[in-house]
């Protein structure tokens, strides 16, 4: 179960926003998924994995890539050849 | 190069662009006119993914995948209509409007890759290709009456397509029969360098009809509760084709099923929350036009550019990430990954292939499932396969109130050969 409290705080921590009006049905809906989700409890943590990963690596040589144009064209705001963001503080 | 012109009578909308004028070379797929989701990156057309926050971005490179159907000749004739990011079983969530399933305009065509499969079926398309992340292409398949495959993970480059759960999604084609499936296939397998999961196994397989002594997996878990009686009847008969056709029916069970939806979820959540941190209005999407700070800024953005479901499904994933709770969701659903891994390995020596049915029910009506739990409910047969990583199909076996029922076929690993014979051969028996 989670309380309106914690919608507010996950929602300001993933940068998604919430306004006073979805904050119950948020919090509802939430909270049946994550009762939901409580059937994992159950399980025995120590099951082992069985790792098939491995790194895939290549030599540290220029290949083609996108331009800075390229890069830069769907940008809102530029400024010399950067993005350019919000300010931080 | 050839031209071709594509003005379609898209009544079921399920195009979000459409190209009038296509150009097209030689190649195996020479002429055919291909449709391709909305999340799958193509150079100078815009790619929404179905969300207001990727509104006019025009990728500056092809995804792997288109650039494989260029060279092969086919015709790329616009960008379809899908859930938000894929987010979704239905393709209401998309920010352009719902899509209308071909067959009755008062239901849904599944989802998330509902445009690629309601232009198949409509009839707008030759073939289309879609990605499947928990069942994004067989949903829709299986909804709208086509055939719809979600490779094994590896086999098809997801370099291009925009990342929602990388983790669990591959991209796969979606054709009116499974002939054109295969041959769409065989342009899409194989290694691309650009894409680190990638595996060099191409496919040049050619469909074969015979299936005697296949060992067709029934499991019990895929007839039970929550499935429609009248579905499980229609795919049950299916079975019994498929054994009339020399395959050997054997009861099998998947205890982790029980798991596999919150394993799911708690997993994609998780990616998706760090995946969808990259759209902030910097680099793409309409810009920020405020002169709120950094985290004020992207809220307001993020919060107007995105659809509630994806809201819903970064602050879920963002809690199962979080210090103190990371154990209990995260670590627990890898766990109960790998017991649906092991299930599959297990069942996988005694038998060829496993049979169920794709969906649980038919087409829902629009705004049926209006509550998210009983919406995610309906992806249990399909999570499996993408949990394990294991090739799935969707094939048309029967109608159940005149709409379409999916039989769906898993394979071993790197096995899309043997499910598709499964479904040639069903289908040829059948036509």
């Amino acid at each position: 179960m989670i309380t309106s409290e914690d919608v507010r705080k996950i929602s300001k921590l993933a940068d998604v926003g919430i306004d006073d009006s979805e904050i119950s049905e948020f919090t509802a809906q939430c909270s049946g998924i994550l009762n939901y989700f409580a059937i994992l409890d159950g399980l025995d943590q120590d099951v082992p994995f069985i790792r098939e990963r491995y790194n895939v690596l290549r030599d540290d040589e220029v290949c083609p890539s996108l331009t800075q144009e390229e890069s830069l064209q769907n940008a809102g705001h530029t400024e010399k050849g950067y993005f350019k963001a919000p300010r931080v503080m | 190069m050839k031209t071709l012109s594509f003005h379609p009578d898209d009544a079921v909308h399920a195009f979000i662009t459409t190209i009038p004028h296509v150009s097209y070379g030689e190649g195996p797929l020479c002429g055919m006119t291909v449709a391709v989701k909305d999340n799958i990156s193509t150079k100078g057309i815009e790619t929404t993914c179905a969300s207001r926050i990727l509104k006019g971005y025009i990728p500056p490179y092809d995804a792997h995948v288109i650039t494989l159907l260029r060279n092969a000749g086919a015709a790329i004739v616009g960008k379809t209509n899908m859930d938000e990011f894929g987010m979704g079983t239905t393709t209401e969530n998309s920010a352009f409007g719902p899509t209308y399933n071909p067959l009755d305009h008062s239901r849904v065509p599944g989802g998330s890759s509902g445009g690629s499969a309601a232009a198949v079926a409509a009839g707008l398309v030759d073939c289309a290709i879609g990605s499947d992340t928990g069942g994004s292409i067989r949903c829709p398949a299986a909804f709208c009456g086509i055939v719809g495959l979600k490779p094994t993970y590896g086999r098809v480059s997801r370099y291009g397509l925009i990342a929602y759960a990388n983790s669990l999604e591959q991209i796969g084609p979606m054709a009116r029969d499974v002939g054109t499936l295969s041959r769409l296939f065989s342009v899409l397998a194989g290694y691309d360098r650009r894409d680190a999961t990638s595996v060099d196994k191409p496919y040049t397989h050619t469909p074969c009809a015979d299936i005697k002594g296949l060992k067709v997996g029934v499991p019990r878990e895929f007839f039970g509760e929550g499935v429609n009686p009248q579905v499980a009847d229609v795919v049950r008969q299916a079975i019994e084709t498929l054994k009339s056709l020399g395959a050997q029916a054997i009861p099998c069970t998947i205890p982790s099923m029980k798991y596999a939806l919150a394993a799911y979820y708690v997993t994609c959540t998780s990616e998706a929350s760090s995946n969808l941190a990259r759209f902030d209005g910097v680099r793409y999407g309409p810009p920020i036009t405020s002169m709120k700070s950094w985290h004020d800024a992207f809220s307001d953005q993020r919060k107007a550019g995105f659809g509630k479901e994806v809201r819903r499904r970064i602050m879920l994933g963002t809690f199962s990430l979080a210090a103190g709770y990371y154990g209990r969701y995260y670590h627990k659903a890898q766990t109960a990954r790998q017991m649906v891994r092991n299930d599959f390995d297990r069942i996988f020596k005694e038998v060829d292939v496993i049979a169920g049915p794709t969906m649980p029910d038919i087409a829902f009506k629009f705004g049926e499932k209006s509550d998210p739990l009983q919406m995610y409910l309906s992806d249990i047969l399909t999570v499996p396969a993408n949990l394990a990583g294991v090739p799935a199909l969707s094939v048309p076996c029967g109608t159940v109130d005149s709409m379409p029922v999916g039989l769906q076929l898993i394979g071993r690993y790197f096995e899309e050969e043997r499910i598709i014979d499964a479904a040639y051969a069903f289908e040829q028996e059948v036509a």
